[in-house]
C-alpha cells in the first residue's frame, strides 16, 4: 500500500473526476469531489512524511522501469508543492460548493467540479512525474481545465479573459513542447533523470541554447512572470469567485516548480546560470515587475483586480529568489511560493466569501463590510497583514530570506527596492482594510448577513496557518532550505 | 544546405506565420486557424526528427533491419489530441463570447468592454440568468 502512494495520489481525484461528471447532482458530486481532494491531502501527508528529511522516492507507473516506463520521482520539494496543490485545492474546493450555488444551475455543478478536480489531478501529475513529455501533457490538461473554469465566470468579459488565457498558455506551452523535442533530438530520451546526466556533453550545441531559450519563454508565459503576465489579471479578475482562489495558489506555482526542476535539475545549475546567464534575465525583469505591478495595484478600484496584480509582483520575488541564486534566495522563492500560494488563495476566497453577500468585487460596494461581515473581513486583515510582511506572519519569514539572500550578494540598492514595494503593499492592502472597516457601508449592503460556514471556516484555516507558519517554520523555510542546498550543492 | 535541412524550413516557415496570424489578426476564430498553424509546424518538427534516412516502418520483418524512431510519432498522436481538445475548447469560447458580444472581431469586443467599464457597478451577466 504505502509504495503505491505516488499513484494512489494522482489516481484518487482523477478517477473522481469523470464519475463526478456522470453524477448529474451538484450535491453528490461536491461531496465525491470534497472526499476525493481531501483524501489526496492525506496521501500528500504521508508521502510528505516518508521524503522528509531528503529521502526520495522512485515509483515505476505500471511496473515499466525507467527509461522505457514513466518514472515517478518524488523528493521534499515535489512533496511541499504536492501539500500545496492538494490542501489548498481542498480547502477551496469545500467552500465552493456555497459559492456556486448563487451563480450555476445546480445540475451544472458536477461539471464544474470535474473541471476542478481534472485541473488539480492534472497539476499532481506535473509535480510528480519525472518524464519530460508527461509535463507538457499534464500542463495542457491542466491549462485546459483553467481556461474552462475561467470562462464560467458570471461577467462576459471573462469569456474573453480565458480566450486570451488559452491562446497565450497554448504558446507557452507549445515552446516548451518544442524544447523538449530539441532534447530529444540530443539525447534520444525523455526522462529526466536520464536528460540531465546526457545535456551537459551537449552544453555548447546551439541545439540546446535554443531549447534553453523556448522553455525559459514558454514557462513564463505559465508563470505569468513579469512582461508574460499579461493574460493573468484579467483571467483572475473574471473567474468566478472561489476558482481564483484556486488558480491564483496552484496554477502559477507549479509553473514555477517545473522551472525550477528544469533549471537545476535537467539543464542543470552550470548550464542555466553561468553559460546562458539566466540570473541576469531573471533578476532585472523580476524587479521591474515587482515595482510595476505593485504601483499598478495600489490604483486599482476592483478588489479582485488589485490582488491579481499584487500577485505578479509576488510572482517577481519568487522569480529573484531564483534569479540570485544563493541558498537564502532559492529557500525564499520556495518558502514564498508555499506561503504566498496559502495567502493569497486565503485572501481571494475571504474576497470571494465577501462577494457572496454583495455581489460586486468594486470596492466601493465593499465599504463598510468590516461592520456586516466581522469574521470574514477579520480573516481577510490577517491574510493581508501577511502578505504585507509583519513579524509572525508567513509573509514575512520569505521576505526576511529574500532580503537575507539579496544583502549576501551585497545588493543594496536591491533590497531598497523590495522595501520600497513592501510599502507599496501596505498602501493596497491598507486601502483596501481602509475601505472595508472605516468607509460607510452602502444603502443596499447595509443588513449582509456574515457568510455560510462551509466558506467561513476555510477562510480561517487559511487566516491561522498563515499565522502559524509565521512562527514554526520548520515545514517551510527548514525545508526549502535543506532543498535550496541540495539544488545549489553542484556548484 | 536547404535541400538536406527541407522539412526543418518548412517548419519554420509554418511556424512563423502560425505566429504572425495569431499576433496581427483580430478575428478570434482566423487566431485559432493561426495557433493550429503553429502547433501542426512543431508537429512536423517532431514527426521528421524521427525519421531515420533508409529507415522502415517499425514492424518486425525478415529483411529488415533499420527501422524509424517511432516514439516520435507516438509523442505526437498525444499532442495532436491536446490540440485538437484546445481547438475545440477556443471554438467553443468563441460561440459564446459571439453570443455574448454579438461579435468576434477583437476592437470591437474591446470596444463594448470599454462601454461597459465606464458604468463598471452594473454587472453584465451572461447565459445563465437569461435562461
Amino acid at each position: 500500500m504505502i509504495e503505491q502512494l505516488p499513484a494512489i495520489q494522482l489516481l484518487l481525484t482523477l478517477i473522481a473526476a469523470p464519475i463526478c461528471s456522470m453524477l448529474r447532482n451538484g450535491d453528490r458530486s461536491w461531496w465525491l469531489a470534497t472526499a476525493a481532494s481531501w483524501a489526496s491531502v492525506v496521501v500528500a501527508c504521508l508521502i510528505l512524511n516518508q521524503v522528509w528529511g531528503g529521502g526520495t522516492i522512485s515509483y515505476h507507473m505500471g511496473g515499466w522501469p525507467p527509461p522505457w516506463g514513466i518514472e515517478v520521482v518524488i523528493d521534499e520539494l515535489t512533496a511541499i508543492v504536492l501539500l500545496l496543490v492538494t490542501l489548498f485545492g481542498a480547502l477551496v474546493m469545500t467552500a465552493l460548493r456555497e459559492s456556486l450555488s448563487t451563480i450555476m444551475r445546480h445540475q451544472r455543478q458536477s461539471l464544474y467540479y470535474t473541471a476542478f478536480l481534472l485541473c488539480m489531478a492534472s497539476l499532481i501529475g506535473i509535480t510528480i512525474t519525472g518524464d519530460a513529455f508527461n509535463v507538457f501533457v499534464f500542463l495542457e490538461i491542466s491549462s485546459l481545465a483553467t481556461y474552462t473554469l475561467i470562462a464560467r465566470g458570471r461577467d462576459r468579459r471573462a469569456l474573453t479573459a480565458a480566450f486570451r488565457y488559452l491562446i497565450m498558455g497554448t504558446i507557452g506551452a507549445t515552446f516548451i513542447l518544442i524544447a523538449i523535442g530539441f532534447m530529444y533530438m540530443l539525447t534520444g530520451t525523455l526522462n529526466m533523470a536520464d536528460l540531465a546526466e546526457r545535456l551537459p556533453a551537449h552544453k555548447d550545441n546551439h541545439v540546446l541554447h535554443a531549447s534553453f531559450a523556448f522553455f525559459i519563454v514558454g514557462i513564463g508565459l505559465k508563470i505569468a512572470l513579469f512582461p508574460l503576465h499579461y493574460w493573468l489579471p484579467n483571467a483572475y479578475t473574471y473567474a468566478p469567485k472561489a476558482t481564483t482562489a484556486f488558480l491564483a495558489a496552484t496554477a502559477t506555482k507549479v509553473s514555477l516548480y517545473v522551472m525550477i526542476r528544469f533549471v537545476f535539475d535537467v539543464y542543470g545549475l552550470e548550464f542555466s546560470f553561468q553559460q546562458m546567464h539566466l540570473g541576469t534575465l531573471l533578476v532585472p525583469l523580476s524587479i521591474a515587475g515587482i515595482l510595476i505591478a505593485s504601483l499598478t495595484a495600489v490604483f486599482q478600484t476592483d478588489a479582485k483586480r488589485l490582488l491579481a496584480w499584487s500577485s505578479v509582483s509576488q510572482l517577481g520575488y519568487m522569480a529573484l529568489g531564483v534569479g540570485i541564486l544563493n541558498v537564502n534566495g532559492l529557500t525564499a522563492a520556495i518558502t514564498h511560493m508555499f506561503n504566498h500560494a496559502m495567502m493569497k488563495a486565503g485572501l481571494f476566497l475571504a474576497l470571494a466569501t465577501m462577494i457572496y453577500r454583495v455581489q460586486s468585487s468594486q470596492l466601493t460596494a465593499l465599504a463598510g463590510i468590516g461592520r456586516t461581515m466581522p469574521l470574514t473581513t477579520g480573516a481577510f486583515t490577517v491574510l493581508g497583514i501577511g502578505l504585507i510582511g509583519v513579524p509572525f506572519t508567513a509573509g514575512f519569514v520569505s521576505k526576511w530570506y529574500l532580503i537575507t539572500g539579496v544583502l549576501d550578494k551585497g545588493w543594496l540598492p536591491v533590497a531598497a527596492l523590495l522595501i520600497v514595494s513592501s510599502l507599496m503593499a501596505i498602501i493596497y492592502i491598507g486601502k483596501m482594510i481602509d475601505v472595508m472597516y472605516f468607509k460607510p457601508a452602502p444603502e443596499e449592503f447595509s443588513n449582509a448577513q456574515e457568510a455560510p460556514l462551509s466558506m467561513l471556516i476555510p477562510c480561517w484555516i487559511f487566516a491561522l496557518l498563515t499565522i502559524y507558519f509565521g512562527i514554526d517554520t520548520r515545514l517551510t523555510a527548514g525545508l526549502a532550505g535543506r532543498v535550496a542546498s541540495n539544488l545549489l550543492g553542484g556548484a | 544546405m536547404i535541400s538536406g535541412l527541407f522539412n526543418y524550413w518548412i517548419v519554420v516557415i509554418l511556424m512563423m506565420a502560425g505566429l504572425y496570424i495569431v499576433m496581427s489578426s483580430g478575428h478570434l476564430v482566423k487566431k485559432i486557424i493561426g495557433l493550429n498553424i503553429f502547433q501542426t509546424s512543431v508537429f512536423i518538427f517532431f514527426i521528421s526528427m524521427g525519421k531515420v534516412s533508409g529507415g522502415t516502418a517499425p514492424i518486425l520483418k525478415d529483411g529488415f533491419t533499420l527501422y524509424s524512431n517511432p516514439l516520435t510519432h507516438v509523442l505526437i498522436l498525444t499532442a495532436i489530441v491536446v490540440g485538437v481538445a484546445t481547438t475545440a475548447l477556443g471554438l467553443a469560447i468563441s460561440v459564446r463570447i459571439y453570443e455574448a458580444y454579438g461579435t468576434v472581431e477583437e476592437d470591437e469586443i474591446a470596444e463594448l468592454d470599454a462601454d461597459n467599464r465606464q458604468n463598471e457597478t452594473s454587472v453584465t451577466t451572461v447565459a445563465y440568468n437569461k435562461k
